[in-house]
């Protein structure tokens, strides 16, 4: 089977620093894909690579088979790349749909010169777009707060608001950077629920970035372990728990973090 | 719901008002001079807001777009059809100084829309001086001097309908996809790009947009005051656009209305205020003149706005009336 995202052989400087060197991950499309390691290891530049925020200084990013390395950030999100940050980046100012209609904007199509006149395609796009955001909001459980500001929502659901605005783009494959961060160990039960509901419903990849062990072995199919930005692991969940070059650089170290 | 069919009645009466107005002269000269000038700064002052405010970004050159379109339009009327004093003719030359103006706009927008915040200032203060210097250069048009024999052309119904196209298009634009991307690339535009959001055409197209209303506003102006000059267009101008928007509000329609009703009237009312004379105790004062204070007034508002209303009467918030109705179904579902 071919990998839906391959990273081969990138390697990214910034000036004399070495964010990344020679990292190479397949992802298997269906399947769940954790990227962990120390901090500081390049997981969210790895992340700002796929997502064409940085270009790789060197190596090649195929996804669906093409290079889309150095391609524009949103020609690649359009290509069915959806993701979240770290610190969430939503439209604080705008609202809950219109987050999320922001991002299913992406599949209206009629020109740019009709919006000024209110043609009735855009009017029957527009309507239809809020009905089908909506919907997803309601499956998300962020119907009540369709219009309160972003910013205004608790912080959890402001995550869950970040992956739902991911989902609006329909994408192939969904980077998540550590959803987990910030949640009590209740939580994180909930949210690992949670993903495996958007696995399964929405059709998605996933790829995890993330700190918490417990969630990351119960989640994944296959994990990838990062240190100083070159790939120190790849394997199972059961694989990467007994390798020891993992044990030495990440989990021996903080593996009592919770 | 009412007031969905309130708000086009309203127009259509507003309009029959402005046309029995210009016909019967129910007002004087002077009344309908500064109603003109409200309607064209409230032109001014919503497209302005389309990229100063919904979109985030400085720009200091909306001057220089209604000098383009100012210039365009007397071009066509004075130099071109001289003859020609009909309606049609006025409409057209109002529409091609807005398309002069967009085009203009969309080479300075695809110039610079990797640019932000000031550096996209400095970019549109150098714009704003080149058309001014430009304008001075070219003899055709008059030089510094200006161009004279415009006909008195911008009545009140024409600005009232230009007002009334304006509000409705900006409207249209920022409730449709283009709208918020542009929003969206103003709260952050790395996850607007990461949502898939193409903003570099959200921008430029909405800028174009900004520049094409702007360039309207010139052309009404030419055909008000019946007198253009280069230094019409200078960086007072844009100043004075900018203060409307932040006092008005940014990001909303209806504080661009607001905006351009209170400045125009305030400034209109310090020309004329007069203290004095008169005497306190001993002390004889006055007549003092406040007109020539103005410019020291008005922006000591903004700076007193800045401090305690830094997002203007209305930011970012929006009259209900002014939503299109799929927004406010919404919107009345939830509460």
């Amino acid at each position: 089977m071919s990998a839906l995202l391959e990273i081969k052989a990138v390697t990214k400087r910034f000036g004399g620093l070495c964010a990344i060197s020679d990292c190479s991950l397949a992802v298997q499309p269906g399947s769940t894909h954790g990227i962990i390691g120390p901090n500081g290891a390049g997981k969210t530049t790895l992340f700002n690579l796929i997502t064409g925020i940085y270009k790789p200084t060197e190596g090649e990013i195929l996804f669906k088979g093409a290079s889309i390395a150095g391609d524009r950030p949103n020609h690649i999100a359009l290509k069915g790349i959806g993701r979240t940050f770290q610190n969430i980046r939503l439209c604080k100012e705008l609202t809950v749909l219109d987050n999320v209609r922001s991002a299913y904007d992406t599949q209206l199509h009629y020109s740019p010169l009709s919006a000024l006149f209110q043609l009735p395609r855009v009017v029957r796009d527009e309507k239809q777009s809020i009905a089908t955001c909506l919907e997803l909001l309601k499956s998300f459980g962020l119907e009540e707060f369709a219009n309160h500001r972003a910013s205004d929502l608790a912080y959890g659901f402001q995550r869950r608001l970040e992956i739902a605005r991911a989902i609006a783009l329909k994408p192939d494959i969904l980077l998540l950077d550590e959803p987990a961060a910030g949640l009590n160990s209740g939580e994180t039960v909930k949210l690992m629920e949670f993903l495996r509901w958007v696995k399964e419903n929405f059709k998605v990849t996933i790829v995890l970035i993330e700190h918490h062990m417990k969630m990351v072995m119960g989640l994944c199919d296959r994990i990838t372990v990062l240190d100083f930005g070159a790939t120190i692991a790849d394997g199972t969940p059961a694989e990467i728990h007994s390798n020891q070059r993992v044990i030495d650089a990440y989990l021996g170290g903080d593996s009592d973090d919770e | 719901m009412t007031c969905r069919w309130a708000l086009p009645v309203l127009v259509v009466i507003g309009f029959i008002f402005t046309v029995i107005i210009e016909k019967y002269q129910l007002f004087n000269g002077y009344t309908v001079f500064v109603l003109v000038t409200i309607g064209i700064n409230i032109i001014l002052c919503a497209s302005l807001n389309l990229v100063n405010g919904y979109m985030g970004e400085f720009s200091v050159g909306h001057a220089g777009f209604m000098g383009l379109g100012a210039y365009a339009a007397s071009i066509l009327t004075v130099k071109i059809f001289p003859n020609v004093d009909t309606p049609v003719l006025f409409f057209c030359a109002v529409i091609a100084g807005g398309l002069v103006a967009a085009f203009i706009g969309f080479l300075l927008a695809i110039l610079s829309f990797k640019t932000r915040g000031d550096y996209l200032a400095i970019i549109t203060l150098a714009f704003l001086m080149i058309v001014k210097s430009s304008l001075e250069n070219i003899h055709y048009v008059g030089g510094p001097r200006g161009l004279l024999g415009i006909h008195h052309l911008t009545t009140l119904p024409w600005t009232f309908f230009w007002v009334v196209v304006t509000l409705w298009v900006i409207r249209n634009l920022i409730y449709s996809k283009i709208g918020r991307a542009i929003i969206a690339i103003r709260e952050d535009e790395i996850a607007a790009n990461a949502m898939g959001v193409r903003t570099r055409e959200a921008k430029i197209f909405a800028f174009a947009t900004s520049s094409f209303f702007g360039g309207i506003a010139g052309a009404l102006y030419a055909h008000q005051i019946q007198f253009i000059n280069p230094s019409s267009f200078d960086i007072l101008k844009s100043t004075e656009i900018l203060v409307m928007v932040y006092l008005g509000g940014v990001g909303s329609l209806g504080g661009s209305i607001l905006g351009a009703v209170v400045f125009t009237l305030l400034y209109r009312f310090l020309e004329q205020l007069t203290i004095g004379p008169g005497q306190l105790g001993s002390w004889h004062f006055g007549p003092w003149q406040l007109g020539t204070w103005r410019m020291v007034i008005m922006p000591l508002i903004l700076v007193l706005l800045m401090l305690f209303r830094p997002r203007g009467i209305m930011g970012l918030r929006e009259f209900a009336w002014f939503l299109p109705s799929r927004e406010l179904l919404t919107r009345r579902k939830k509460e």
